[in-house]
Parts: C-alpha cells; structure tokens; sequence
C-alpha cells in the first residue's frame, strides 16, 4: 500500500470542483432533473457526506465525480480535469487512476475469488502478475482478509465482501474514494468497522472521500463536512466535526 | 489488458457458462467439420484423378504432331496457326531437333499400326507400339509380370494385360477387371508369336527416266515412291503389363509394345506413309507423331511452346490436369459454400450465446467499467470469449472432419473391396487445410463476436451497474 505521503502530497487544495453541474434525464415527456446546478469545492483530504432522502441527486453528483457520467451542462473539475471534455478512454483512465469506488451492494465479480477481484483494476492498468498477486495480497492484508483470498465472494459475509471491495478500491492507489452507502447493506456493527477502515485512509493516506448516504447520524460521526441536496440542487453544506475519536469507534 | 490476462478472463467467463458456450462451440465444431469434410474430398479425389493419371506415366511427356495430320485438339492456338497443308513436316530431322531442345531428354518417333499377331495358329487383329529403353522406368509397367526387353532391337513383345487374356481367350467379365496378371503371364511367358506386317521398302530407281533428266517432279515423285512387302517376324513375349501404358491414348492405345530400334528397323508401313506420298520429296523417316520426354513435369509447358514455335502440334497430360484443375476448382467452390453454411449456422450460435452473455453479465461489464476497464477492454473481452470457442470449434471441428473422412473412407473400402475394386485412398486433409480450417473458424467467430463486443463495449456503465 502507498504511504501517506503519496496520496496527500496535495492535501489543501481543490480535489474536486463543479460549476453549476447539471444532470437531466428525459423520461417520456417528463424531464427528471437528478442534478440541477450544483455548484461546490471538496478539498484534497476532505471526508464529506453528501447527505438526502432517496431521488435527492446525491448518487448521481457521485457518478459525475467518478467519471461514470457525464453532465448536461454545467462542468466537474477533478484534480485539475474535466471530465465534461475528457473521451471515453480518458475517462476509463481517470476511474483506473484516479478514483476508487466502494458500493452499497459491493459489487464483486461472483465468478471470482477475492484476490482476483482485488487485481482486476490492476488488469486494466496492465501491471505485471508477480506485482499484480503482492499487491493484491498486501491490499487484503491490510483489510484482515488474508485468509479469505481464494474465496469466491459468496462465501463472505456482507462486511467481509465491503472490506474486499475496498481493498479493490485502495488497490490503485487513488486519490479520490468515492463511497456510495457503503454500509447500506451492513448491519450496524460490520458498518462501523467499513466505517472505522475508511475514516483511517482519509487520515492516515490523505484520500479525499466523497461518501453518499441518508444517514446523518453516520455522516455526524465520520465527516468532516456535510452537504445536503435536495431534488437535485444543494441544500446546505456545512463543517462538521466527527463525534468519533479517529483511534476507534463506537457503534 | 495483456492478451495473456484477457484470455485467462476470456476462458475464465466461458467456464462460467460452461454448458451454453460447450454447446455453441459444438456448433462451430459441426461446421468447421462439415468444411472440412467436403473441401478434403474434393481433394482426396483431385489426388485420386491425378494419381490415375500419374500412373500413365506420361506427365512428363509431349506428345508432338503435324498439324498436317489434323491431329490437334480443336483448340485455338491450332486452329489460328498456319495452314495444316503448310505446315512442318514432321520428319527425323525435326525430330532430332525436338531432341535438342533445352530440357528434353529424348524424342522418339511414335511408331504405332495395326497388324495382325498370331499366336497358336490363331490370328489376333491388334494396335502394336514401339517403345523406348527408357519406357522401362515407367510406372506403366509397375507390377509387370516377366521382364522388359532386354535390348532395344531384341525380337520381344510386351503384352497388355487385356491382349494376354485375348490370346489365351480369356474375356474379362465385368466389374472383375482384377484378373491376377500373373495367371495370365505363367503359359505366355517364353512363348512366340509371329507378327505380320506390310513393310515399306524403296522402289529401284527408274534408271531411264533420270538419266535422260526428264522432268524434274517427276523424278522426286519417284524418289518418294516404294513397295510394300509382306513379312512376318517371329517375338518372344518377355512379359505381361498390369496397367495400360497408354492408356492416355483412349481407343487408339495399344496392347502390344516393341522395342523401338527394332520396330524402326522393320520399316513398318504407317498410315502417314500414304499422307506423305503425294509430297515427300526426302529419303527420311516421315512420323505420325514424336513423344518427348522432359527432364521435370514442370517443364513440360516450356517445352511444348518451344515445340509450337516450331510450328508442330502438342499435347500433354498437363493440358488435361490443367482442365481438371479448373474443374475441382469449381469443386472446391461449391464444396466449400455448402460445408461453410453449417459454420455460418454455428457464428449466428455465437452471437446468440455473447448477447445473451452481455445480457447475464451486465453488472459485471458495469463494475468492470466502474473500476477502470476501457471500452477496449470491454471489447477485446468479447472478442477473446469469441474467439476462444472458434479456436476450440475449429481444433475439435478439424478432428471431427478428420474422423468422419477416415470413416466413410473405411465404409467406402469396405464397399468397393466387396465389389471387387481395390481400395482407394480418396479423402485427405492435408496441414494447410487444418490451419485453414482454424483460422477460418476464429475468423468467422470474430466477425461473430462484432455486434456483441461493440455492444457489450458501449453499455452505459451507471445503467449497468442498476442492473439487477
């Protein structure tokens, strides 16, 4: 795994900006506005929550920052790149490289054990296999799944698999983890340990961390900003200081 | 991705599904099978033709005419050449020329007339030709019983297979052409016959005439003119053809062979003697035809264009191996269409299977998306999916082909054997159309794999990953 300094070489300055970033989808006649001019700075090393009731567009401002969509109008600069203007291959390179991302429904290939799905995004950046199984196992090391890396997923529980795909999302390196309720699926206590592992590689590695959930009391203990959005447009956006001590949590 | 980690996925995602993708590989083996099935008995039979026709023995060989004879095959070049009645005669010093030539290794007159034989105070009306000392190394004489003249003007006789059972009142019956030669060949052997024949002899010189040098048209009429006497002359039949070395020749082949200096010695009379008469002004030998013999096969076609520059009509084996070749071509097309149809069967398969795969594992291209795959990568996953169940179908079609050509040439043995034919080799596979075969099923499998891989490649990843 990368030291700290890797990844917060940048820490303070602008890691994520969008500008009136708009997301509209044409559903029959009806327009559905997911995103409706947001406009908002996360600093490198930040762990914000983008907070809000289902339909609220906060998932969808997630997609637009992983590259995963694109905006109808308005522009997403991520670590100095637009992503309105970058081509699909530059946009597959940008998610390689730049961003992790972590599921509610973890999102792991079935067909897979855990240790190939942990190298599956160093597949694409083409590392070599000798490389690929270190870092891989190091990467699943650091999650507590050594144990577990010729297991298919099926075979782990809900908090296991998490843990797995954030050992996935950590496996590149990224500067940016962008989490999408990841303890939606978790009970409290296996969320809280996804939780406690996220909080430590904003801290510890410097990532910048873009969470999405609809559970303010989750974001009051782990983020260090909170913005609200409400059909599709940001509501409030307020620091918050995390109940939690960064040595450990409680559920 | 590094084609090393995009086909362990590749092979990976098909053992996934193993059943469907074993069924859509069967598929293609059919087709590719059925391929090559067809295009390796058009082969096998291509060699079997030419195998027939090697054993002629006159691959190698021109046989050279007059055009005066009209004796060419209709075709174009004959017919747009000069006159026949202009034409070259076709005389010892023509020959000789013919001989000469580069990469010819001999040329001898083609002595052939029909006379009578008779053999046990039976007479026997048949067509006799003369043979070269360099005949012997033919595959014509392959299997013959006895041995072949032992010199080029020893009073021998070499007899077809169909002239002995003549001579011992054997009729073939027929569907049994296999009569053991050997049979025939054990009360011949050894044995005489006498030949007789109308030998040209030259007139005496009408001394009174030339001497007072009368007309000079009239003196070269004389000099052409001869006599024709009646001679017989006794042959030790030395041995026993299996095959019929002339068998080029159709209803004018021959059944009975002499050495040649000894047939050219007995001034036979030849039906061209009776041509030339009205303008054959020279003592030399006029021939019906030359066969030349060439060094290779693949000279020959230099060879008879020299020989049509000369001004002399040619024919070869090759002239027909080439009209063949163009029929199995044709063959080969429509072989090839057909056992093609059961490959483009099988791709419509693979297409099938890989949209239904992009269908079933749409979630997985979107994660795969979402964690840094390329639409190349995307693409190039089903590409290899495609193109892994070609390779497969292609190795396990070819030995399918192989196993049923090999059956229904063993089925087809075992028939022809019953019927009393000897058994044929007609089904072959050579190595290029192994390779053929499997490049041509990856290569159908690819193009198969275009609709699906573009459209796997595009999937919007968001969508995708709402897939359930």
């Amino acid at each position: 795994m990368t030291t700290a300094s890797v990844v917060s070489a940048a820490r303070g300055t602008v890691a994520i900006r969008s500008e009136n970033l708009c997301r509209h989808y044409r559903m029959g006649e009806t327009l559905i506005r997911a995103v409706d001019g947001i406009s908002l700075e996360v600093r490198a090393g930040e762990f914000v929550a983008l907070l809000g009731s289902s339909g609220s567009g906060k998932s969808s401002v997630l997609n637009l920052i992983a590259g995963l969509d694109r905006p109808t109008s308005g522009t997403v600069v991520v670590q100095d790149r637009d992503l309105a203007i970058l081509s699909r291959e530059e946009l597959a390179k940008y998610r390689l490289h730049v961003v992790g991302m972590v599921f509610q429904s973890f999102n792991l290939i079935a067909s897979m054990t855990l240790a190939e799905n942990v190298e599956l995004p160093l597949r694409f950046a083409e590392v070599d296999r000798s490389k690929r199984e270190d870092l891989a196992r190091a990467a699943l090391e650091r999650v507590g799944l050594q144990a577990r890396m010729g297991h298919r997923p099926s075979e782990l529980s809900g908090g296991e698999q998490q843990r797995a795909a954030l050992a996935r999302a950590l496996i590149n390196r990224p500067q940016l983890l962008l989490a999408d309720e990841p303890t939606g699926n978790l009970d409290s206590h296996t969320g809280t340990e996804i939780m406690e592992m996220v909080r430590e590689f904003n801290q510890q590695l410097g990532m910048t961390v873009v969470m999405v959930t609809h559970e303010r009391a989750l974001a009051e203990r782990y983020a260090q900003r909170m913005i609200f959005l409400a059909d599709g447009k940001l509501i409030d956006d307020r620091a918050n200081v995390p109940t939690t001590a960064a040595s450990g949590g409680q559920s | 991705m590094k084609i090393p980690d995009l086909t362990e996925l590749a092979l990976r995602n098909l053992r996934e599904s193993l059943l469907r993708n074993s069924l859509t590989t069967i598929g293609i083996s059919v087709g590719v099978a059925s391929l090559v099935a067809m295009l390796s008995l058009g082969i096998g039979l291509q060699q079997l033709f030419s195998r027939r026709l090697a054993k002629s023995g006159l691959f190698d060989t021109v046989l050279v005419t007059s055009r005066r004879d009209l004796r060419g095959m209709g075709r174009d070049e004959e017919r747009n050449g000069p006159a026949p009645a202009e034409s070259r005669v076709l005389d010892e010093s023509a020959r000789l020329e013919i001989e000469h030539l580069p990469n010819v290794l001999e040329a001898y007159p083609d002595i052939r007339f029909i006379t009578e034989l008779r053999y046990d105070d039976k007479p026997h009306l048949t067509m006799i030709s003369a043979l070269p000392s360099s005949a012997k190394s033919k595959d014509a004489f392959d299997g013959m019983q006895g041995t072949f003249f032992s010199s080029d003007t020893a009073a021998e006789v070499i007899l077809q297979k169909s002239f002995a059972e003549e001579l011992l009142g054997k009729s073939p019956s027929r569907g049994v052409d296999e009569t053991n030669v050997a049979d025939l060949a054990k009360p011949l052997l050894g044995k005489d016959l006498t030949m007789r024949y109308a030998q040209r002899a030259p007139s005496p010189a009408p001394a009174a005439t030339s001497a007072d040098g009368a007309n000079p048209a009239d003196s070269a009429l004389a000099a052409a003119s001869y006599s024709v006497i009646s001679r017989e002359e006794k042959l030790t039949i030395v041995g026993v053809a299996d095959l019929d070395p002339e068998s080029m020749r159709g209803p004018a082949r021959a059944k009975v062979f002499l050495p040649l200096k000894l047939a050219e010695s007995l001034h036979v009379m030849q039906p061209t003697d009776l041509r030339e008469i009205a303008r054959a002004a020279s003592d030399q030998p006029v021939y019906s035809s030359i066969s030349a013999r060439v060094k290779d096969p693949a000279q020959v076609q230099l060879v008879e264009d020299a020989i049509k520059k000369m001004g002399f009509g040619t024919f070869s084996i090759l002239d027909a191996s080439r009209g063949l070749q163009q029929v199995f071509r044709v063959l080969y097309a429509f072989l090839g269409i057909f056992g093609s149809l059961a490959l483009i069967v099988a791709s419509i398969g693979i297409v099938n299977t890989l949209v239904m795969a992009i269908l079933e594992r749409r979630r997985e291209i979107g994660i795969m998306k979402a964690i840094g795959a390329s639409d190349g990568d995307v693409k190039k996953l089903f590409f290899a999916e495609a193109g892994a169940m070609g390779i497969f179908g292609g190795i396990v079609g070819v030995a399918l082909g192989w196993t049923i050509g090999q059956v229904i040439n063993l089925g087809t043995n075992v028939y022809l054997k019953r019927q009393g034919f000897p058994p044929e080799h007609f089904w072959s596979v050579p190595w290029w159309l192994v390779v053929f075969a499997i490049v041509f099923a990856f290569a159908v499998s690819l193009a198969s794999g275009l609709y699906p891989a573009g459209r796997a490649a595009r999937l919007d990843p968001v969508q995708a990953l709402r897939y359930e």
